[in-house]
């Protein structure tokens, strides 16, 4: 059996190429059909959010890949629901659907996974 | 054991001098490493064009003779290397850049080579992520 992964992303889709280095991971693993799952933490909760105007940085939109996730087979998605609460933001608003998570949950999906990446 | 490392941080950074010193420490406790997958910034630890002040640590330096004297699998993200101009001959000429910097033992490879090293080691040690 394969052995799984945990991707924790934890930059701003403007903070560098950490967030899409991040999700290249998944997508790389989702190619292969590895068991993968791609938790939004920290800072890395900002990739959620919808509307946003990277051009404005002359950077592209990370939202477009973010979005092909479900079709490279990465449907395991969590978000810590502390760090969107620290940040102002919503859940219910986000532009992939995410599992909310609190730090209880956090420490569970942790144990659940062979092998945890944080980028 | 059977250790995947994968290594984010450049030859500067106190966790590429930590990844070294685990992955010696490893061998030399009878474990196997299966792959170095260097990754981010960690490319910058495999640079030839690293140049050290004499009486400090030449980690990059170190980090090619370990490779090289334990005949280790040394993998360098392509992706990563190419965005920060870690380029080895082939990919210089296919850009059209006047220099490589990327030398055996390190071969230029995709994030495959992550994925498989850990589903082959026991252990995927990560240094250097944020």
């Amino acid at each position: 059996m394969s052995k799984s992964m945990l991707i924790i992303s934890r930059q701003a889709p403007w903070a560098g190429p950490a967030a899409r280095e991040a999700l290249d991971i998944a997508l790389a693993g989702g190619a292969f059909d590895l068991p993968l799952g791609l938790l939004f933490l920290d800072d890395g909760v900002f990739q959620l959010v919808a509307g946003q105007q990277p051009a404005a940085l002359q950077q592209k939109d990370l939202g477009a890949n973010l979005q092909a996730l479900p079709m490279f087979g990465v449907e395991e998605l969590y978000v810590s629901s502390r760090s969107l609460a620290e940040r102002g933001l919503d859940a219910a608003q986000l532009v992939l659907p995410a599992q909310p998570l609190d730090d209880t949950a956090l420490t569970l999906l942790l144990d659940r996974f062979d092998q945890v990446v944080t980028i | 054991m059977k250790f995947a490392i994968a290594l984010f941080a450049p030859s500067h950074a106190p966790s590429s001098r930590r990844a070294l010193r685990f992955a010696q420490a490893a061998l030399d406790g009878g474990h196997e490493i299966v792959r170095l997958f260097f990754y981010q910034d960690g490319v910058h630890s495999a640079s030839a064009n690293v140049v050290s002040p004499q009486d400090e640590l030449d980690l990059a330096g170190e980090w090619r003779d370990f490779v090289q004297q334990r005949q280790l699998d040394a993998v360098v993200c392509i992706a990563a290397a190419l965005r920060r101009g870690v380029l080895n001959a082939e990919e210089a000429q296919r850009y059209g850049r006047p220099a490589a910097n990327l030398d055996a033992p390190w071969e230029l490879s995709g994030l495959g080579q992550l994925h498989e090293a850990a589903q082959v080691a026991d252990r995927l040690v990560c240094f250097g992520g944020q």
